[in-house]
């Protein structure tokens, strides 16, 4: 696998002891000698540092650039005040999700999105197919991105750039750490208090070297990363959403600002709008849920869902083993009569029916600092 | 590097196989497989008194990252099972060739051990790994 695509902070992953698996057209840290328990146990308890420079890094600029991403994304920015961020999906035309992704304002004309590793080409596409001829879209490919999550991440942080204690969560900054020109949100995808940190490549490793002086903060890998967002009940796209799934299905409605709904201000006028405003008026015949599952046995993507009769009625789209509940969860789509939360029902795992229940989530509580 | 012992008897798919005193034989997963595996959460065994056949799948160790089948290296008839896995599966972890035992067979005929690997074999194939 020669042509695997490296992170600038590659060396340090296998200096570090890392297992290094392709990902996303990169050659990525699955887990690091201490495993995917404990590492995923260290991020809820202390900081863990998550290299997911893989994923895609944009600034969207121009006059037109916030009707043109309105036009695109169900995002009312005329409230998206300049240093906040929002979570967003990109719906397609046929009522499926392109993709989801975080956009950050940095002023009026300038908007900073981060987009999944293995939808960047698609993403770019689609969005250049779509933005006005005045609007441009940079890749930043000459800046890593690290995540630094967990309850002692700002204190971490803090030492190195004071400012930092000052964001709360979905807000950003750009502030120098230690010296590195750096631009920092209070994000991620943990469910823990954290930040994500854009740097530029080349002082990629200066400041991991930072960050990793602390004994707070130990590497942690995907695996981790995937359980503790599972945990958190955070979708991941490919697995829980795709192309063909609505965003109503995936229920994630609660994701279209306000005034962009049915009888909102703004209602509709993005991609998509009409097909998934009619989801939500007709009913979705099955719709994403949380599951706890009785026992040990995980249970995996994949699993079928089944009745009391057996009958099936949904699939697992994400599933594994919980550190920090020690039990097995998962994520998938049910037909809505079941999706009820307290509902019993079962996956198949090896032809056996496995119980479980249908379950809110987050399965952990989340840690945002919200100030 | 991981461990092999010289005095057991192993499969490719990671399983070794001990033969006791008593004739029986102890089977469980090598410190290679626990290595390549990663946290196990989840072994299901087969059961007391049911029969398993030498090459054939008889239960499923789980880590984090996925599921794999458990071959038996001998035929015969479960005697015996680890129940500590149920309740602390990472002993498979902590002490593969030991505390971390899966399931006891006693055997229908112990010949079936000619066909597995020693531990030169087995080493072999883990360094190829």
């Amino acid at each position: 696998m020669t042509d695997l695509l490296q992170t600038p902070f590659h060396a340090m992953h296998v200096d570090a002891g890392a297992k290094m698996v392709p990902f996303a057209g990169y050659d990525m840290p699955v887990q690091y000698p201490d495993g995917i328990k404990t590492e995923h146990l260290h991020t809820r308890e202390h900081a863990g540092l998550f290299d997911v420079s893989h994923m895609g890094q944009a600034l969207i600029k121009g006059e037109a650039a916030k009707s043109d991403l309105e036009s695109i994304l169900p995002l009312d920015l005329d409230t998206l005040k300049p240093g906040h961020q929002v979570y967003t999906f990109m719906p397609n035309a046929q009522g499926g999700i392109v993709d989801d992704l975080i956009v950050t304002c940095w002023d009026e004309t300038t908007y900073f999105v981060v987009f999944n590793a293995a939808c960047k080409e698609k993403d770019v596409a689609h969005f250049t197919g779509l933005l006005s001829a005045s609007t441009s879209l940079e890749l930043l490919d000459d800046r890593a991105l690290v995540a630094l999550q967990g309850p002692k991440a700002v204190t971490v942080l803090q030492q190195l750039a004071p400012e930092c204690a000052s964001l709360v969560f979905m807000t950003g900054k750009h502030m120098s750490i230690d010296g590195i020109e750096c631009y920092v949100t209070r994000s991620g995808y943990t469910g823990e208090d954290g930040f994500e940190i854009s740097v530029p490549a080349a002082q990629a490793e200066a400041l991991a070297a930072s960050l990793l002086a602390s004994p707070e903060v130990k590497w942690i890998g995907l695996g981790a990363r995937d359980s503790l967002r599972l945990e958190a009940g955070l979708c991941l796209y490919g697995h829980d959403m795709d192309d063909e799934r609505s965003p109503a299905e995936a229920a994630l409605g609660w994701a279209v600002a306000k005034s962009r709904r049915v009888g909102g201000d703004k209602e509709g006028g993005f991609v998509g709008a009409d097909l998934l405003f009619a989801k939500q008026r007709d009913g979705v015949a099955e719709i994403r849920a949380g599951f706890l599952i009785d026992g040990k046995a995980p249970v995996r993507e994949g699993a079928e869902i089944v009745d009391e009769d057996g009958e099936i009625i949904g699939r697992v789209t994400s599933g594994g083993f919980a550190p920090s509940l020690n039990a097995p969860i998962a994520m998938g789509y049910v037909s809505a009569p079941f999706a009820i939360i307290g509902t019993k029902v079962s996956a198949l795992v090896r032809g056996k029916p496995r119980p479980m229940t249908v379950a809110k989530m987050p399965f952990v509580p989340q840690r945002y600092y919200r100030g | 590097m991981s461990e092999v012992r010289s005095e057991l008897k192993y499969l490719s798919s990671h399983e070794w196989a001990r033969v006791e005193a008593d004739g029986t034989v102890t089977i469980g997963i090598t410190d290679h497989a626990q290595d390549s595996l990663g946290d196990v959460v989840y072994v299901e065994t087969p059961e007391v008194g049911s029969t398993v056949t030498a090459g054939e799948e008889a239960g499923v160790v789980e880590s984090v990252k996925a599921a794999s089948d458990i071959y038996s290296l001998v035929s015969g008839e479960v005697i015996a099972i680890n129940e500590a896995l149920e309740e602390t599966p990472e002993i498979v972890n902590e002490s593969p060739y030991d505390d971390g035992w899966f399931f006891k067979v006693k055997p229908s005929d112990l010949s079936d051990l000619d066909n597995a690997l020693d531990a030169d074999g087995y080493q072999a194939i883990c360094d190829e790994d």
